[in-house]
């Protein structure tokens, strides 16, 4: 059961594993596009502000420059240098010289066409020409560890106003005469992505979090608390409770399972009371009558010699006396054994064609004053068409009363209802019919209580093969092959069953086995003809004519229901136990012991189903067409 | 000098060999005990038998089987059934499959000399019927009577109660009787179980067995003063108790009707 608990419990991690990682890919890739389109946002932004500030430089510049105030330029591009967004504003050359900076110790620097304020120009050595923005902005870094930085160059071009001016001789053919360079510091908005993807990412892992538990949660509600159920519910069967119920059913398909199982378990009980029973009757039965034969044996030497001795020793009144003690006594021993035999043959019903509608009702004008007086309304559904069964009217009738007398109880003073209903199933007999007895001539029973197939008793016997020697437990459903073979077996040795006790052999040396054309067994079902069989088990070839015959096994079924009090669900299994009462003095807790035996005597079955507080329903069913008991 | 009579023991229990054997060599008889059944039809193919006392529960073939193999044999010797598995079905179904006398174990010495001296009665009727053919030495019962075995008869009244006495048969294989004890009213019988006992002028005690189950109605008071009538008249004003009986369907089926003795 542990390792049960560890498989689900991987089955369910499994789940909870799968449904995270999903959604840790789903909202991840998310997660990302949000953060590069947001960063792609802000950054355009930037750009657009940084194009603008220098588009203001330059136009204002514009000015200053045609009138060559260079202490008035340098002043302004100080000016707008000291804003904390900007990093610097340049002025450069054609040639790549600083001429104006906001950092005045760079003017007069070189830079090198590679540098990266000039690269977009000259990358192909070309000359400057007219470019996008988006060639004319560049992110790059200073160093690895400092703060991206935005950099935007907007070229000066040639005018006429300039070019014709005298004051410094640009020629006319010059197309660009410099650059403007304004490089802002990006630290800023670095530092609102980096915020942004944080949140997302805190997002994420709070959302997948989330999905994990509810995952979980639901997991665990739906599937594992069932399952678990179901677990601890194989535990206390698999612990002999029979009595236990799933609740809470949901209505999926484990609720659905939950239900069978609950099924399962009561037809297991039902099963499973009715073997015990019918065991426990029939070795109680087979005790006494067992017990009577070993005993009258020795009863009838005792008997005979003291008679023998009475008449032979007439003179003599003291031994006279002493011997009729021993006679008397050994009298009283027969009655006693004799009463023994009485309680065995009870067992034996005495069957002749009997109609269960009228039974009832002659059961009915039983109780009828009962009912009046405690206000029990009968309710009468009878199927009129029942056929006629063969069983016992006294023991038959004495079932109906018991029920009858029962179910008027559990109603107790307060009034109720009971209903009789009467009706028909057919149920089929390969595979169901259980062999209850079997023996050889000498009544040897070769029931094996020990050894159940099936969850009932065997069938034993002695097995030789081969030199071997060992037993043989044959399964007790008619056309089921479950037998258990104690010893090795070769079957194509020369077999032999006997029976355990007197080593009788069950070989029908009349009879071949029409399949395998082998040997066959033949064992007396006491009042039910013979079971016969192929005894080398090469093939499955089984022949009980006594049930075949019958075919089709068709029932009479009778249902008594009361609106009672019910019987709690831990006493349901003892209800049929002799001597289990819960009326105290006022009942022997016999009645339903004693309906047990009558039918399962006519090879019916018993079964019971109860609410508390609702009522009881007792099923009979009595088969239709069983052959009259041979004499 | 009377001919030495033969009695034929089968029974797998040593004690109950010897007790038997005792009881009947106590009465003159010769005995010839065996162990089953087997050898039992060895025995009765090489010798003649007058009475057979055989036990139900036999190893191989077991009582019934040996009576069936007796019927289809032809061997008439009567037998006395007798098992420790002393059941009313055992006792019926000896009866209805041929035996003619049922003793459950453990018996008293005298029920087994009764029973044994009724069995050999009823095998020299049997031989004197043999011999001389037309003579009508026992009365069978009325046709739409039933016999449980050879020794009591039925019949179902019109107002469902039903009469039961004894046959001439098992008159005829008692001694005069001297004394009838009959059950009182009201008492319940069980089939195949003692009803009524007479006591005959030879000193023995005959136990007849109650033809079905009932509660007695009435008794006929007047055989306890005329003891003749069951020998007069066995089968109407000889009858014995009027029953109300509590299993008939069941146990007419284990009755033998009386019309099929006069095929
Ligand atoms: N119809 C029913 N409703 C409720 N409980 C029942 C019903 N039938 C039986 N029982 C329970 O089963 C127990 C056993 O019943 P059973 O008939 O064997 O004995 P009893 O009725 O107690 O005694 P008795 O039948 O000998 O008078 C009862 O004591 C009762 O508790
Ligand atoms: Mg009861
Ligand atoms: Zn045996
Ligand atoms: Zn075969
Ligand atoms: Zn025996």
């Amino acid at each position: 059961m542990i390792l049960v608990r560890k498989i689900f419990g991987k089955i369910s991690l499994k789940l909870i594993g799968v449904v995270s990682a999903t959604a840790i890919i789903i909202i991840g890739v998310y997660s990302y596009f949000n953060v590069t389109s947001q960063s792609d946002v802000l950054l355009a932004e930037v750009e657009r502000h940084a194009n603008q500030l220098s588009e203001s430089v330059k136009n204002s510049t514009r000015y200053v420059m045609l009138l060559n105030q260079r202490d008035h330029i340098q002043e302004m591009i100080n000016r707008i240098g000291k804003d904390p967004a900007i990093d610097n504003v340049r002025i450069l050359n054609k040639e790549g010289e600083i001429i104006y900076s906001a950092h005045p110790e760079d003017i007069g620097k070189m830079l090198d066409k590679q540098a990266e304020s000039c690269y977009a120009c000259h990358a192909e050595n070309k000359a400057l020409e007219k470019l996008p923005i988006q060639q004319r902005t560049r992110i790059f870094k200073t160093h690895s560890d400092s703060s991206r930085i935005l950099g935007i160059i907007n070229p000066i071009y040639n005018e006429k106003s300039c070019s014709l001016a005298d004051c410094h001789a640009h020629y006319a053919n010059a197309k660009v005469l410099g650059v403007l360079d304004i490089t802002i510091s990006l630290s800023e908005v670095d530092e609102q992505i980096r915020q942004n993807e944080i949140r997302e990412i805190l997002f994420a892992v709070i959302a997948i979090t989330a999905i994990g538990f509810i995952i979980g949660f639901f997991v665990k509600r739906w599937v594992d608390h069932p399952v678990r159920e179901l677990v601890s519910a194989t535990d206390q069967v698999a612990a002999g409770n029979l009595n236990y119920i799933i609740k809470n059913l949901s209505n999926d398909e484990l609720g659905t399972l939950g239900k069978s199982f609950n099924n399962m378990i009561k037809k297991l009980d039902e099963t499973s009371q009715q073997l015990y029973q019918s065991t426990k009757m029939a070795s109680l039965g087979q005790l006494a009558a067992g017990v009577a034969h070993e005993i009258n044996n020795p009863l009838t030497g005792v008997l005979t010699y003291s008679s023998f001795l009475l008449k032979r020793t007439k003179d003599n009144p003291q031994m006279q006396e002493d011997l009729n003690v021993i006679v008397r006594e050994t009298m009283r021993s027969r009655e006693i054994v004799k009463g023994l035999l009485d309680f065995a043959r009870q067992s034996t019903p005495k069957k002749s064609s009997i109609d269960v509608n009228d039974i009832i009702n002659h059961a009915i004008a039983v109780v009828n004053n009962q009912l009046k007086l405690n206000k029990v309304n009968l309710v009468k559904e009878f199927d009129s068409s029942l056929p006629k069964i063969t069983a016992d009217v006294n023991q038959i009738q004495q079932v109906f009363l018991n029920l009858f007398v029962n179910g008027i109880d559990a109603i107790g003073q307060n009034g109720g209802t009971l209903t009789v209903k009467t009706s028909q199933i057919s149920l089929s007999p390969r595979g169901i019919t259980q062999i209850k007895n079997a023996g050889c001539s000498k009544t040897h029973s070769l029931i094996d209580i020990e050894h159940k197939i099936g969850g009932m008793p065997s069938l034993k016997m002695k097995i030789k093969s081969n030199g071997n020697e060992g037993y043989v437990n044959i399964d007790p459903i008619y056309g089921n092959h479950r037998h258990y073979f104690g010893i090795a077996f070769d079957n194509n040795s020369n077999v032999n069953l006997a029976c355990p006790v007197c080593d009788i052999s069950f070989i029908d040396k009349n009879s071949k086995c029409p399949e395998c054309g082998g040997p066959t067994y033949k064992i007396q079902i006491p009042n039910q003809g013979f079971i016969e069989g192929c005894a080398s088990f090469k093939d499955n070839w089984q022949k009980w004519d006594f049930v075949d015959r019958a075919g089709v096994k068709k029932f009479v079924e009778i249902n008594v229901t009361d609106s009672g009090c019910g019987i709690p669900s831990e006493n349901l299994n003892k209800i049929f136990e002799p001597f289990f009462t819960t009326k105290g003095q006022r009942g022997t807790g016999l009645g339903l012991s004693v309906i047990w035996g009558i039918i399962d005597n006519h090879n019916g079955s018993i079964t019971v189903e109860s609410k508390l507080s609702v009522g009881t329903t007792f099923s009979v069913r009595l088969p239709q067409n069983d052959l009259l008991r041979s004499i | 000098m009377k001919e030495e009579v033969k009695i034929l023991i089968i029974d797998d229990e040593e004690v109950v060999i010897n007790s038997i054997s005792k009881i009947a060599i106590s009465e003159g008889y010769s005995v010839d005990p065996v162990l089953d059944a087997f050898s039992a039809l060895q025995k009765i193919s090489s010798s003649k038998y007058d009475l057979i006392i055989c036990d139900i529960m036999l190893p191989g073939m077991d009582g019934f089987q040996f009576l069936a193999e007796l019927e289809s044999k032809r061997i008439e010797t009567p037998v006395i059934m007798t098992t420790g598995y002393s059941t009313i079905e055992n006792a019926v179904k000896s009866l209805y499959t041929g035996a003619i006398e049922f003793i459950p174990k453990p018996f008293t010495v005298d029920e087994m000399i009764s029973v044994i001296s009724r069995g050999l009665k009823y095998n020299s009727i049997m031989k004197l019927k043999k011999s001389n053919n037309d003579s009508i030495l026992i009365v069978p019962c009325p046709a739409k009577y039933y016999r449980l075995g050879y020794s009591g008869w039925m019949n179902k009244e019109h107002d469902g109660s039903v009469l039961i006495g004894a046959t001439d048969s098992f008159i005829k294989t008692i001694d005069l009787i001297k004394k009838i004890e009959l059950a009182s009213v009201n008492e319940k019988l069980t089939q195949a179980t003692p009803a009524v006992k007479f006591e005959t002028v030879d000193g023995l005690v005959h136990q007849l067995y109650s033809v079905i189950s009932g509660i007695i109605l009435a008794s006929n008071e007047r055989l306890i003063d005329e003891p003749e009538l069951l020998e007069k008249d066995p089968y109407f004003d000889g009858w014995i108790y009027r029953l109300v009986p509590t299993e008939l369907d069941y146990e007419m089926k284990l009755l033998i009707p009386c019309s099929s003795d006069r095929s």
